[in-house]
């Protein structure tokens, strides 16, 4: 399943986004997933890294500055923060060895980071290409090289019917030409379209990829590039997070067998 | 044989020699494997990931540069990862073949060893000078952080260049846990794995801490594999039974998925779900209760890996397979080509009966004559 409008908007494949409330009648599908989250200092990723640890998730968060890691280690106990930066082809694999080490394994990766590309937005015309590059570097190979270095371990959740989803953060630029957009709408249209290439592909897996998009919020990339937004008019991080974690605890629910995942609780 | 001295995981060109269960060999390209099983069996899989296992330092007492080789430890959980079993090098790296390389100082208990941003204990020598067992001071999280940006994969002079970690881990690569490359899964690419459900082929996966395969020592040699710590999922637990159940085979994709589920299965022969440690050696003599095929790299005669193939074929198959192999150029070690053996009939008759009492033994005494 790929959802591709705003979490506000019912997905498009026949309103299959579970209600928190029914959810929870049972018990909350992210309790005891092992979750790891990029960008996780700040923003959504920050809300995200909260919401998930008060579900029951065991959280692995990586971001780049150690202070903003150890901050948030700080006010989360049990969260493991991991210092690394998801655009160099060499954090990659420390960080997945990080994450596998905290987690033990992985159910859920949330590809989160991202960046605007040029300090501010700018014409495609007078976009400097090292900053496209690094746009692309964040918010396309970032995502697609921490998924290939963690997917034995995702479909090793599938394949033992714990449910495995893999969450890449998208935007609505990735649809709409918005001008002086150019490299963050251009990164997260190759985002979303890679999604949907991993769905396709590894559907017999059993590893389930959605490409989300929270909408406008109140969050540091929005100020960069909007600075004379109204932040009252924008949504809250922490309800993008909720319901982003909605959505994926419905995915949970779908891919895995009840049954088969009690057991292997009480197994391990 | 010639030694594969790059990674080439993916290569197009890997070839697969087949024992089968008659005793004849053939020659197939890598990528026919799915089209040489048959749509009953079972392929089990190790999806331990590689830890970089190689630590460079100094021993403090003396300042002499080391090379700390992480061997194994007698558990899985990522949050205990301060005490391991290690060998100890002295100065220079992979480039030098490993029987070549300088001892290390004399090494004593409490010695201190400080290996990049990690520091650790010697906590005893064990039965050999360089083999020891050490304790890495702090919090599971700082020593994993140390792991990541200090450790190098464990390699040997074969390889030129140095191995980076996406080079040891196969696609299926989960918990970090193995001390070297669980390599006989790289034959298994993620267009593998496709074309083996294609066929009907189930796949399930186990994980097993791979323990190094070599010291550079005849008498540490002598005592590889050393126990290694192996999880079997509850659903690959199912899978072992259904398959059995109907009469499929169970195929290990490695000779350390032979090791764990061998010795699963040495108590009753079931493959129950749960952590354990697997204590046995493979070899002549044994007889499998679980495993009907294998897949592997090739093994150079003498070597553990090499002599847990008796176990499936007899003495002048193995001299045939190991003259053909030779004959056509296959190339060896962990990066080379690969092997299919069905263990020949008569030795597996029926080992043991599901009517049978439940034979109970110390895990490990009964598989080795």
């Amino acid at each position: 399943m790929v959802t591709t409008d705003a979490m506000n908007v019912a997905p498009p494949d026949g309103g299959t986004a579970p209600q928190a409330s029914t959810a929870r009648l049972v018990a909350d599908p992210l309790d005891g997933r092992r979750v790891a989250v990029t960008g996780g200092t700040a923003g959504l990723g920050l809300a995200l890294v909260r919401e998930l640890s008060r579900r029951g998730a065991r959280v692995a968060f990586v971001a780049r500055a150690r202070a903003g890691v150890e901050r948030v280690v700080q006010e989360l106990a049990g969260v493991r923060g991991i210092v690394g930066d998801v655009s160099k082809k060499e954090d990659i694999y420390p960080i997945a060895l990080q994450v596998l080490g905290a987690l033990g394994g992985l159910d859920i990766l949330i590809n989160n980071a991202s960046t605007l590309g040029p300090g501010r937005l700018e014409l495609l015309s007078d976009t400097q290409c090292e900053d496209f590059e690094q746009a692309l570097a964040t918010n396309v190979l970032g995502p697609f090289r921490l998924t290939r270095a963690l997917l034995g371990a995702l479909a090793a959740s599938a394949r033992e019917d714990r449910g495995s989803v893999v969450v890449n953060i998208s935007s609505d630029a990735a649809f709409t030409p918005y001008a002086r957009w150019g490299a963050y709408a251009a990164s997260k249209a190759a985002l979303h379209h890679m999604t949907r290439i991993w769905d396709e592909e590894l559907k017999s897996e059993g590893v389930q990829f959605l490409s989300l998009d929270p909408g406008d919020m109140d969050t540091e990339l929005h100020r960069t590039a909007l600075p004379d937004d109204d932040p009252s008019l924008l949504k809250r991080p922490e309800t993008a997070a909720r319901e982003i974690a909605d959505v994926i605890a419905g995915a949970m629910l779908r891919s895995s067998d009840p049954a088969q995942a009690l057991a292997t609780a009480i197994e391990q | 044989m010639t030694p594969a001295a790059a990674p080439s995981r993916l290569s197009r060109r890997a070839k697969l020699l087949v024992v089968r269960a008659s005793g004849r060999i053939e020659h197939w390209p890598r990528s026919a494997l799915p089209d040489l099983l048959r749509p009953t069996d079972l392929l089990i899989a190790n999806d331990a990931a590689t830890l970089p296992a190689s630590l460079f330092g100094t021993h403090l007492p003396t300042g002499c540069a080391i090379e700390v080789r992480l061997a194994g430890r007698d558990s899985l959980d990522a949050n205990r990862v301060d005490d391991f079993m290690a060998f100890v090098f002295g100065g220079g790296d992979f480039r030098v073949r490993t029987e070549d390389r300088p001892k290390p100082p004399a090494l004593r208990t409490g010695d201190r060893l400080a290996l990049g941003p990690l520091r650790a204990t010697v906590v005893r020598v064990l039965d050999h000078p360089r083999f020891i067992e050490l304790r890495i001071d702090g919090p599971a999280a700082r020593i994993w952080e140390g792991f990541a940006r200090h450790g190098k994969p464990v390699q040997y002079s074969h390889i030129r260049e140095p191995l980076a970690l996406w080079d040891v881990w196969t696609a299926l690569a989960g918990p970090p846990v193995a001390f070297e490359a669980p390599s006989a899964g790289f034959a298994l690419s993620w267009k593998m794995l496709a074309s083996l459900a294609a066929r009907g082929i189930r796949l399930a996966t186990l994980t097993h801490a791979a323990g190094l395969s070599s010291t550079g020592d005849p008498a540490l040699d002598a005592q590889l594999p050393l126990d290694e710590a192996y999880r079997i999922p509850l659903s690959t637990a199912q899978a072992v039974r259904d398959g059995k159940a109907r009469s499929g085979r169970v195929v290990a994709i490695g000779t350390t998925v032979v090791r764990a589920l061998e010795h699963a299965a040495s108590v009753d022969c079931t493959v129950p779900a749960g952590e354990r440690l697997a204590t046995q050696t493979l070899g002549a003599g044994s007889r499998l209760r679980v495993v009907d095929a294998l897949v592997s790299g090739t093994h150079e005669v003498g070597s553990s890996h090499h002599e847990l193939l008796r176990a499936f074929v007899g003495e002048p198959t193995l001299e045939r397979m190991d003259q053909e192999l030779e004959s056509h150029g296959y190339r060896t070690h962990e990066f080379g080509d690969s092997i299919l053996v069905e263990t020949s009939r008569t030795r597996h008759a029926a080992p043991c009966s599901a009517r049978s009492p439940a034979v109970r033994a110390p895990a490990g005494s009964i598989l080795t004559a």
